[in-house]
């Protein structure tokens, strides 16, 4: 039985559909990565695996229940992270999960033996004591994700866990995931719009984009897929003009054009350089740079959604958001 | 019903409570300059008729005041708690979202009433007669099911309004109305006919009078009435909220 297994769930909010008949399964054991733009529908998509959305479409279960028929199921087998932070910042981090085993209605003295066992995992031990509002970014974050961890679910779900976190806190965040994943077998279900965390922590990665899943595999066959290397061209006008005239060049295995670049993927790159310059400069095209580098994530999402994955417009959300990180400094 | 989830929730507003030291000053300031400046400044202007000062009217008002405010305040937190905060941790817990709401009503009764008992003891302190008898102690019932129904009022509006503009705006239309009605710091008597009607069906109305009734011994409706009336009030808000509640989060 996998894990979590989803059948062309949709979501729609009045006409806009946030999430267009996504599918896929995600066995036990595994980091499972779905990463995108914002925007793209992964919160949402995790929004209603954790029960807290009602699908519009498409059915769903988690550990065997499904997330629309049997949400008590599904709540007591999940942990979540969440994109914003839902500690209660006046209480201290022990009092935290002690309220999360209260919850869960465990039993007292497992439930302290836990507490202790998950402390020392996150490296917040001698910080147990202390309100969560003295606790720096990174600290919060090991301590949600700890909390998500203390019921021992069977799936963790974690939405961005990294999001706002410094790139050093970043990578100590990724082995704690890591180190979970391997200790307790948890199954970790995350969202990211972060290309490298997709590629150093998950085994398969779905890419989603306008509410669809549009490619899923491991990290290194997708790269595979796309073959060769990746000639980066910067150029000021007529990319039109110059993509119609590379067209049909046998060595040229696909291009992509994303703003005032063309890329294109070739075998043995550093040879077709002066190539691809001579042509240019034939055809009255200025490049005025050149790249060349192994296929990254970020250029198999290029070659499937035609654009990179980048940030969207502020909301509130994220108004209210760097106001509490204000605060939080 | 999630035993577990209700006392969780209490359990941390009562810590949060006993911590936040300024926040509690910040709550009790309204209070006691309305009891200065009404209580004292006014009092000595205006006459209310009986033996009742306007100071030992007024304090039952002011209690109901900031009952009424701080239930609101904290009803309404949850807008801001269910996005941001601990109560989105909750909600996908495998605990019902009744369980939810009555552990909000339970905490935030529990923070309005420690809080009004220091408004009383400071009323005390500036010369207010506070007449015991055997239905004093009746005073903290009103003042829970005063506290459910206003809470239970804040948390529909926290379920129903799903973005910060305009929420300041709908509390205030109401909370002040709600106030002003209530016959908090003039009695109904003055008021114009049909006023006063709009007066019967606010539940503040009863609240305040059964405050009244308990802590100086004089009401204008009969305790049992204010205190049915109450009953059914916070019986009826308890419900909707729960119903708002349960219906925001399935969006």
């Amino acid at each position: 039985m996998p894990a979590v297994s989803v059948k062309n769930l949709s979501k729609d909010y009045g006409k806009f559909r946030a999430v267009d008949g996504i599918s896929f399964s995600v066995e036990s054991g595994e980091i499972f990565g779905l990463l995108g733009p914002n925007g793209a529908g992964k919160t949402t998509t995790i929004k209603m695996l954790t029960t807290l959305l009602k699908p519009t479409g498409g059915s769903a279960s988690v550990s065997g229940f499904d997330i629309a028929l049997q949400k008590d199921g599904v709540r007591k087998n999940i942990g979540i992270v969440f994109q914003d932070p839902s500690l209660d910042d006046e209480l201290t981090g022990r009092e935290n999960l002690n309220f999360h085993a209260i919850l869960y209605k465990m039993d007292r003295k497992k439930a302290e033996a836990r507490i202790n066992e998950i402390l020392s995992l996150v490296e917040l031990t001698d910080k147990a004591d202390v309100l969560v509002k003295n606790y720096s970014g990174g600290m919060k974050r090991r301590l949600e994700i700890g909390r998500g961890l203390l019921h021992e679910p069977k799936v963790l779900f974690l939405d961005e866990p990294t999001i706002g976190l410094d790139p050093q806190t970043r990578r100590h965040m990724w082995s704690y995931i890591k180190k979970l994943n391997s200790t307790w077998g948890t199954t970790v279900i995350l969202t990211t719009h972060y290309i490298e965390e997709a590629d150093y922590l998950c085994g398969r990665v779905a890419f989603v984009d306008h509410g669809k899943l549009v490619a899923l595999d491991t990290p290194q066959s997708l790269k595979d897929k796309l073959g060769g290397d990746v000639l980066s061209l910067s150029i000021n006008d007529g990319v039109l003009a110059f993509e119609k005239k590379l067209k049909g060049i046998r060595w040229i295995k696909s291009m992509s054009k994303h703003d005032g670049y063309l890329d294109l993927t070739v075998e043995e790159g550093e040879k077709r350089i002066p190539e691809v310059i001579l042509l240019a400069g034939k055809n009255g095209v200025k490049i005025s740079s050149v790249s060349l580098h192994k296929p990254s994530l970020e250029d198999v999402f290029i070659h499937y959604t035609g654009k990179t994955i980048r940030e969207e417009e502020g909301s509130w959300k994220d108004t209210m958001r760097s106001i509490r990180a204000s605060r939080n400094r | 019903m999630d035993t577990n989830a209700i006392y969780v929730l209490w359990l941390r507003d009562m810590k949060r409570f006993v911590r936040a030291r300024s926040r509690i000053i910040g709550m009790l300031m309204m209070p006691i300059f309305f009891l200065l400046g009404l209580g004292l400044g006014l009092g000595g202007l205006v006459h209310i008729s009986g033996t009742v000062t306007y100071l030992e009217f007024i304090v039952p008002g002011i209690l109901g005041m900031s009952l009424l405010f701080t239930s609101i305040a904290s009803g309404t937190a949850v807008l801001w708690d269910r996005q941001f905060g601990f109560l989105k941790e909750i909600l996908v817990t495998p605990n019902s979202r009744a369980s939810v709401v009555l552990g909000r009503v339970a905490g935030g009764a529990t923070t309005a009433v420690m809080q009004s008992i220091i408004v009383v003891v400071i009323s005390l302190i500036i010369g207010f007669h506070m007449t015991l008898t055997a239905i004093t102690p009746l005073a903290i019932v009103f003042m829970v099911l005063i506290a459910s129904t206003f809470i239970s009022l804040g948390l529909t509006f926290g379920s129903i309004i799903n973005d910060f503009q305009g929420f300041q705006l709908i509390t205030q239309f109401v909370t002040l109305p709600l106030f002003f009605l209530s016959n908090g710091i003039f009695p109904l008597s003055s008021l114009p006919w049909y006023i006063q009607y709009i007066s019967y069906a606010n539940p503040l109305t009863y609240g305040v009078d059964g405050l009244r009734g308990t802590l100086i011994g004089a009401s204008t409706f009969p305790i049992w009435l204010d205190l049915i009336a109450m009953l059914i009030s916070t019986l009826i808000m308890v419900s909707i909220a729960a119903y708002a509640f349960n219906r925001a989060d399935s969006g």
